[in-house]
């Protein structure tokens, strides 16, 4: 990482964030308990887990993919509630690439990218093309704009998945397991983009098991087990120094082989 | 002791032609013909073999067989022209009383011919005839123009079929001028912007919160009320054309206009339909799942006999539907129920990730329909979409029941003609019918494939 691009990783005192006593339930499953997080612009954090954990859960309650039944969720100061008008200004301004990318593959990729500019942002579909170009580009795959993303292999998909949330110019970008569905030689180029967006200042939220990359840009990892969060620290703290011995268990069960 | 394995290729393997029963002409034979009878390895094998042989061959003169028969009866054997105007006596053989050899076995044309405006139109008063074909005209080149998208504006085209063309058909055929009232037609154009309204308002929230997720109903209901008086309106302009009433209407125009008007409204109707039966709220729900199984729970002939017989004893006297009116909402609803089943398939299809996917980024729930669950879902049960519209194409049949006589109604009322009375009369008459039903409805078919092809290039997974 360039000092230059250090300098841009700056962690704001803008709340973009907060969640306090957030509980939700699948059923009788109790999967998110007392969930107390706030996150500041700028910040690259990473959540980590054994699955089931609900780390997804957590992030997928963010832009009420999921709905929490207890406990308030704040974005951007908008309250997360049933008001459609609040959902659907926080889904404006959050992101999310998936863990099996959800690309549209009736529409090309360059439809992909400009659809919710043009229909949720009503820019015109010049403007809303030349930002997919732009962000298409910054993935490094601006030549298979014209492409059906069937036509794309899985770490091609992904970065478009990537560049299609960008365009929507979002404040916060949230990564479910963005990694875990890919072939191995993929899951490195699809890193790289991550990282590079991390270095531009992008907030983000991922759920990932690549450890190196949360050693690389994340300024706080977060540990879950069975709805709680654990621990929480800067990457070096939490994996040179794992506290709670939930923590331990799960660091040694995936570094050592 | 073994040896140790080690082994690294310094030159590649050669890459060879395919054998001869994998390529070419041979090979296309050897795959799908012989490979099933040329085993003769074993006993039981080699009577297999024999068998399979045996059947094809059986199979073959069989189908040629059918093949010339049918081509014989046609064309080779047909009389084709009556011009003398003997009529029935044209096929009459020897012994009959005609000309025709004895055991003469073929279709007699000049039937056809002279029940030729009948099996088209029906009664339709002959001097009128214009009108109607004016309107099939239009029909046909809109129609090829609008599904054939190497055409310039093919789009704009659709929507004109689907918007103005009905009613240009609508005024040709009938002529307009109805007796519906501009203040009826006005109290429910009002009554349609209401209920845009409250939708609207709801949908802004005003009205709760229950009620914004259910506003778009409102809006359907609301411009399918204005669109519906439009027409009533426009249908009661004088544009000094003969009224011709439905009751004078038949044939071939008959099975188009129901299976069209069916084709036309059970697609909408069934998307919403099977969005209905999918939806979160229970009411909207089971609201669409008791319709689907009730139309689906009864047969077409039911309905179409509740229709015509039944609900007039139902309504206060002196309000009166068209007959021909009556059993197209009865095949226009029954159809949508269908429909919205083969759509509903096509939805269950639909990834959950594709929903995530459009929600997380904004969209609406009407937008994350018609962009991206839609058009897959749809691509997905063309073949299912398809084969309802051929089934309600040829279902249009059981009209007759009603006393509506449409193409096979009518060539059945023009067998019973005895000036024509010749053993080959009904033969000849059904074999046509049956022709005519098959164009559209292999059309039908192909078009499906092609739209299927098409798709399936631009998507390759």
């Amino acid at each position: 990482m360039s000092a230059s691009n250090a300098t841009k990783m700056q962690i704001t005192d803008e709340v973009i964030i907060s969640m306090s006593q957030v509980n939700k339930w699948f059923g009788t499953f109790h999967v998110l308990r007392d969930i107390n997080l706030t996150v500041n612009k700028g910040e690259r954090i990473v959540i980590c887990g054994p699955s089931g954990s609900g780390k997804s859960t957590l992030i997928r309650c963010l832009n009420r993919l999921e709905e929490h039944q207890s406990g308030d969720i704040n974005v951007q100061g908008i309250t997360l509630n049933n008001d459609l008008k609040n959902i659907d200004e926080i889904r404006r301004e959050v992101g999310m690439v998936f863990q099996h990318f959800n690309l549209f593959p009736h529409l090309t990729i360059l439809e992909n990218c400009t659809l919710a500019p043009i229909w949720v942002r009503r820019m015109p579909k010049a403007d809303a093309e030349a930002i997919a170009m732009k962000y298409l580009e910054r993935v490094k795959i601006p030549e298979q704009a014209h492409k059906y993303p069937g036509q794309l292999s899985g770490g091609q998909q992904q970065r478009v998945a990537i560049a299609r949330s960008l365009c929507m110019e979002p404040q916060l970008m949230l990564f479910d397991e963005p990694t875990s569905a890919l072939d191995p030689e993929m899951i490195k180029e699809v890193l790289d983009t991550m990282v590079a967006l991390a270095e531009d200042g992008m907030s983000m939220i991922c759920v990932t098991h690549e450890m190196g990359f949360a050693r690389k840009v994340a300024n706080r990892v977060i540990f879950m087990d069975e709805g709680q969060i654990i621990e929480e620290k800067e990457p070096e703290e939490f994996f040179n120094n794992p506290e709670n011995d939930r923590t331990k268990l799960f660091l040694s069960q995936i570094l050592d082989h | 002791m073994t040896t140790p394995h080690k082994y690294v290729r310094t030159k590649d393997a050669p890459l060879l032609p395919p054998p001869a029963t994998e390529a070419g002409i041979t090979g296309w034979l050897w795959q799908n013909i012989f490979a099933s009878m040329a085993d003769f390895q074993s006993i039981g094998a080699a009577i297999r073999s024999l068998f399979m042989i045996t059947f094809s061959l059986l199979l073959v003169y069989v189908f040629f067989d059918q093949t010339f028969g049918l081509i014989d009866f046609a064309i080779l054997s047909a009389v084709w022209s009556d011009p003398n105007g003997l009529k029935r006596e044209a096929c009459w053989t020897v012994q009959q009383g005609g000309a025709l050899p004895d055991g003469w076995h073929g279709a007699c044309w000049p039937f056809v011919w002279a029940k030729q405006k009948f099996a088209w139109f029906g009664p339709y008063p002959s001097e009128e005839l214009w009108r109607v074909y004016i309107a099939l005209a239009v029909g046909t080149v809109g129609l090829i123009w609008a599904l054939l998208d190497r055409m310039p504006y093919h789009r704009q085209v659709g929507v004109l079929m689907l918007t103005i063309y009905p009613l240009l058909a609508f005024i040709l055929l009938t002529g307009g001028n109805s007796d519906a009232s501009l203040t009826s037609i006005g109290v429910w154009i009002i009554g349609g912007l209401a209920m845009i309204s409250v939708g609207r308002v709801g949908a802004a929230g005003y009205l709760g919160a229950i009620f914004a997720e259910t506003s778009s109903v409102f809006g359907i209901v609301g411009w399918g009320i204005i669109a519906l008086n439009v027409v009533r309106g426009v249908a009661a302009v004088d544009f000094n054309l003969v009224p011709v009433g439905t009751g004078d209407w038949g044939g071939l125009l008959i099975t188009l206009v129901v299976a069209l008007t069916g084709i036309v409204a059970s697609l909408p109707l069934g998307i919403i339909l099977a969005l209905g039966r999918r939806s979160q709220m229970p009411v909207v729900s089971i609201l669409c799942t008791i319709f689907i199984e009730f139309w689906r729970g009864v047969p077409l002939i039911t309905v179409l006999f509740m229709a015509s017989v039944m609900l007039p004893l139902f309504l206060p006297a002196g309000v009166n539907f068209d007959n021909l009116l009556r059993a197209l909402i009865g095949v226009m609803l029954f159809s949508a129920a269908y429909m919205a089943e083969v759509v509903r398939g096509g939805l269950q299809g639909i990834d959950k990730g594709q929903y995530e996917g459009a929600q997380a980024m904004g969209l609406s729930y009407w937008q994350t329909m018609r962009l991206i669950i839609l058009p897959q879902a749809l691509t997905h049960v063309i073949p299912g979409i398809v084969n309802t519209f051929i089934g309600l194409f040829k279902d249009t049949t059981l009209v007759s029941i009603v006393g509506i006589f449409d193409l096979l109604g009518a060539g059945q009322s023009a067998v019973a003609d005895a000036a024509w009375s010749t053993p080959v009369q009904a033969i000849t008459m059904y074999l046509y019918v049956g022709v005519i039903f098959f164009i559209f409805c292999f059309g039908m078919s192909r078009y499906s494939i092609f739209m299927e092809n098409k798709l399936s290039k631009s998507r390759r997974h």
